[in-house]
């Protein structure tokens, strides 16, 4: 069970708050197949992200191996300047990630 | 009475790393409430039964969906849904029509969350992209034609 690495930044848009989160991760779909030798890469992708704003649950994204590599992710709250976003990440092979940002 | 309760424990995570061991328990379905069903199926109307319970969704131009006309590079197609027009966003499903699984991701909205959403998909071949928005227990759907020149699956 490995880290998952990314990075979160928060945005103010006016009426919400935007924040985009960028990881670190191949994306690997399990079907792919290694030209060489015939052989296909397991299935390594990051298939929940939840996101927490100030402990209260506000998304949940669901993914499947249909997201690019080093996957992008926006998605806009509500709520005031300070207020604490969590995002955390799982991979179906059980590696996770979670990162925390300011809102301002 | 203490080595009692101990030995209870015991078992009980004895048990439960057994299974997981035994792949009765794949750890996937012990940690998330991963929509198995819904991203092994192969069709769009298969996909939206399994993640709304309901295939019948209406057009509407609340739904915006952005999504590149063309796309030089499948491997990294930004597709970008914005149903904060409507009221009562409950969740957004995009769907790459002509991806092996259709269902490319699914999110849910509860609290502070606005019903937004971006993200970059793989896709194979010219397709459309599909969006899906429930919305106060109705459906609606917005669809934009993607040209992709070079495929994102190929290996």
């Amino acid at each position: 069970m490995a880290d998952i690495s990314f990075r979160l930044k928060a945005e103010n848009k006016g009426d919400a708050f935007e924040v985009k989160a960028l990881f670190k991760h191949p994306m690997e779909t399990g079907t792919r197949k290694n030209k060489a030798t015939g052989e296909v890469f397991p299935a390594d992708f990051i298939n929940e992200v939840t996101a927490k704003v100030n402990g209260a649950p506000a998304m949940v994204a669901e993914w499947s191996g249909a997201v690019s590599q080093n996957p992008f992710l926006a998605f806009r709250v509500t709520g005031k300047a300070g207020d604490k976003v969590e995002v955390s990440c799982t991979s179906n092979k059980g590696d996770s990630g979670t990162q925390t940002v300011d809102l301002a | 009475m203490k080595r009692r309760t101990f030995l209870k424990a015991g078992l009980a995570t004895g048990a439960t790393a057994v299974a997981v061991n035994a792949g009765i328990l794949v750890p996937n379905t012990v940690l998330a409430a991963w929509n198995e069903k819904a991203f092994a199926s192969k069709t769009v109307d298969e996909g939206m039964t399994a993640v709304f319970g309901a295939s019948n969704a209406a057009d509407s131009a609340d739904v915006k969906l952005k999504a590149p006309a063309i796309a030089e590079n499948g491997a990294v197609v930004p597709v970008e849904v914005d149903a904060s027009a409507l009221k009562g966003v409950e969740s957004i499903a995009v769907f790459a029509v002509k991806n092996p699984v259709p269902l490319a991701c699914t999110a849910k909205f509860s609290g502070a969350g606005v019903g937004f959403t971006s993200v970059r998909l793989k896709m194979g071949e010219t397709q459309d992209v599909v969006a899906v928005v429930k919305a106060g227990g109705k459906l609606y759907k917005a669809k934009s034609e993607v040209k992709v020149t070079i495929g994102g699956c190929g290996g």
